[in-house]
């Protein structure tokens, strides 16, 4: 069983035959309370979740439904209020996870390739060893010709790919996304999930991506994790039977996708218009 | 419009103003409605400056000046970054600080010139000091607002690599804040050369405020507007090199 990985990631392997340790990502009975002014808020309602190595999970939700704060809390950028958080590493060492954040997270003040680079630099990398990364990524993106390019030169789009170049320099073990084509319009969307589910298909690595789009989820998912609004917590989580590698235009086709989505939209009907109601009362 | 006649046309409005002033002021200084003593003609000036530079020692004067702005400058801009950077990234320090910044900052320095004096003389010290105390603040509060209003996204986006403290303060606090660190320095700048010419004002031996202030005191009228226009001349440039360090320092900071 061999996989073409340029990394020596956490494989497709690791799926097929499960390591003892199981999960990559073990979320045990997670809560999160933040102190508001009128009082304790709930945003994260004691959450339970396995997503194994090399698996593609996606969590949909309505907008403020904890989606963010999970991941933070998996990226250890926020603490649990309870509960436990575990990421496996089946290869010795790195236990790293990278995070493509939500909007404008790309350093204004680097170029692309200092961007791409970055996470190799504070890591103590040599330019020259990191140079060779830098431009494998960029190629992989298709952003070889922008090296030298500052983001305010670039479209939102082409932004994105670097910040996905970036999270991917570093060889996380985890690759978490937080509406990482939120921003972008439809068509540049669709080439971006293109392009992500290629780079997938390639790297294998065990993602989790945030998302307000059922087709997004559909499209990229080898599971979907569905979530209720206020306070945020796992109403369902429907597999995703396509076949890999996919092509957008293929999944999109297929009759199951129009069922899936049915069934995914009727769960989330009612948390979006609870979120929509207690917006209301408590805008955010 | 193209970008060349764009370009032309920004040159053109940009030398339109002083020109205009320039004009009116000869009309008026020669139609013989104002007394000439006190309002040469401008054109009557520059032979003025000439003498001033050949049997004087205008140059001197304006070496005085620049080396005071600029040792002042640097005596308070440094510092007053790094104390922007500390209240930017550390509420304790930015609580701990900020009224003693902000009530410093309302007094108009020139007043604390006889504290100055009492403390260092009447010096190159003095001068540099006086300088120093007017811009720190000031560029402290404006570094300190850059480091507040940068995105805690890339804060974030740090941490998540793994970056340690030092490593977040070198590579996106204190970048992440120089457009808004020139921002003070553009308006330090213009301080430091009102709070000099000033303090040569009341000071005076040598620099450009003195040269003023001893002009009018001996009506020599032509030789105070020759020392006036120096120091328009002067703030000008100086802001035109700051522009250009800008611009090197901070290549990314682009309207897209």
């Amino acid at each position: 069983m061999s996989v073409a990985v340029a990394q020596p990631a956490a494989g497709r392997t690791s799926t097929l035959s499960p390591a003892p340790d199981g999960a990559a990502v073990t979320v045990s009975g997670v809560s999160r309370v933040f102190a508001s002014p009128t009082g304790p808020l709930v945003a994260v309602d004691d959450i339970s979740l396995d997503v194994d190595h090399g698996e593609f999970l996606v969590i949909v939700g309505p907008s403020g439904c904890g989606k963010t704060t999970l991941l933070r809390m998996i990226a250890g950028l926020d603490q649990p209020t309870s509960g436990a958080i575990d990421l496996s590493a089946p290869n010795a060492g790195s236990t790293r996870n990278a995070m493509v954040f939500q909007g404008r997270s790309v350093f204004p003040w680097r170029t692309v390739e200092q961007n791409v680079g970055y996470g190799l630099k504070l890591a103590g990398l040599s330019r020259t060893s990191r140079q060779e990364t830098t431009r494998s990524l960029l190629s992989l993106v298709g952003m070889s010709k922008f090296a030298r390019s500052y983001p305010h030169q670039l479209s939102e789009g082409m932004r994105q790919r670097v910040a996905v170049a970036r999270a991917l320099a570093v060889d996380p073990q985890l690759l978490l996304m937080d509406e990482p084509f939120g921003a972008l319009d439809e068509q540049t969307r669709f080439i971006l999930q293109e392009e992500l589910l290629r780079i997938w298909e390639r790297t294998r690595k065990t993602v989790m991506l945030v998302t307000h789009s059922i087709d997004e989820a559909l499209t990229l998912a080898d599971r979907v994790a569905v979530m209720t609004a206020h306070p945020g917590s796992i109403k369902a989580i429907i597999p995703v039977p396509f076949g890999r590698p996919r092509e957008q235009a293929t999944v999109r086709s297929d009759p199951q996708f129009a069922a899936l989505f049915t069934l995914i939209w009727d769960l989330l009907r009612d948390e979006v218009q609870k979120a929509r109601f207690e917006a209301g009362e408590e805008p955010q | 419009m193209t970008v060349r006649g764009q370009r032309t046309m920004e040159v053109a409005l940009t030398l339109a103003a002083p020109v205009v002033l320039l004009m009116a002021w000869e009309l008026i200084s020669r139609s013989g409605r104002v007394n000439q003593i006190f309002w040469p003609p401008p054109s009557s000036l520059w032979d003025t400056a000439v003498s001033m530079v050949r049997d004087d020692d205008l140059i001197g004067d304006i070496q005085v000046s620049l080396t005071r702005i600029v040792g002042g400058f640097l005596l308070g801009a440094i510092p007053g970054i790094l104390l922007g950077l500390a209240m930017g990234l550390s509420w304790p320090v930015r609580v701990f600080m900020m009224p003693i910044a902000t009530a410093i900052y309302a007094i108009p320095k020139i007043a604390l010139l006889p504290l100055v004096i009492i403390a260092l003389g009447t010096g190159e010290t003095a001068k540099w000091t006086i300088v120093a105390i007017s811009i720190f603040f000031l560029v402290a509060l404006n570094t300190m607002s850059g480091v507040l209003s940068l995105d805690p996204m890339y804060r974030d986006v740090a941490r998540n690599l793994e970056a340690t403290r030092l490593q977040v303060f070198l590579g996106v606090a204190l970048p992440g804040s120089l457009p808004a660190i020139f921002t003070g320095l553009r308006l330090a700048l213009g301080f430091s050369l009102i709070v000099i010419v000033g303090t040569e004002f009341l000071s005076p031996r040598q620099g450009i405020g003195a040269l003023i202030w001893e002009s009018y005191q001996i009506l020599a009228i032509k030789k105070m507007y020759v020392g006036l226009i120096v120091t328009a001349i002067l703030g000008w440039l100086l802001i035109l090199a700051l522009d250009l360090i800008e611009r090197l320092v901070v290549p990314w900071n682009r309207p897209a």
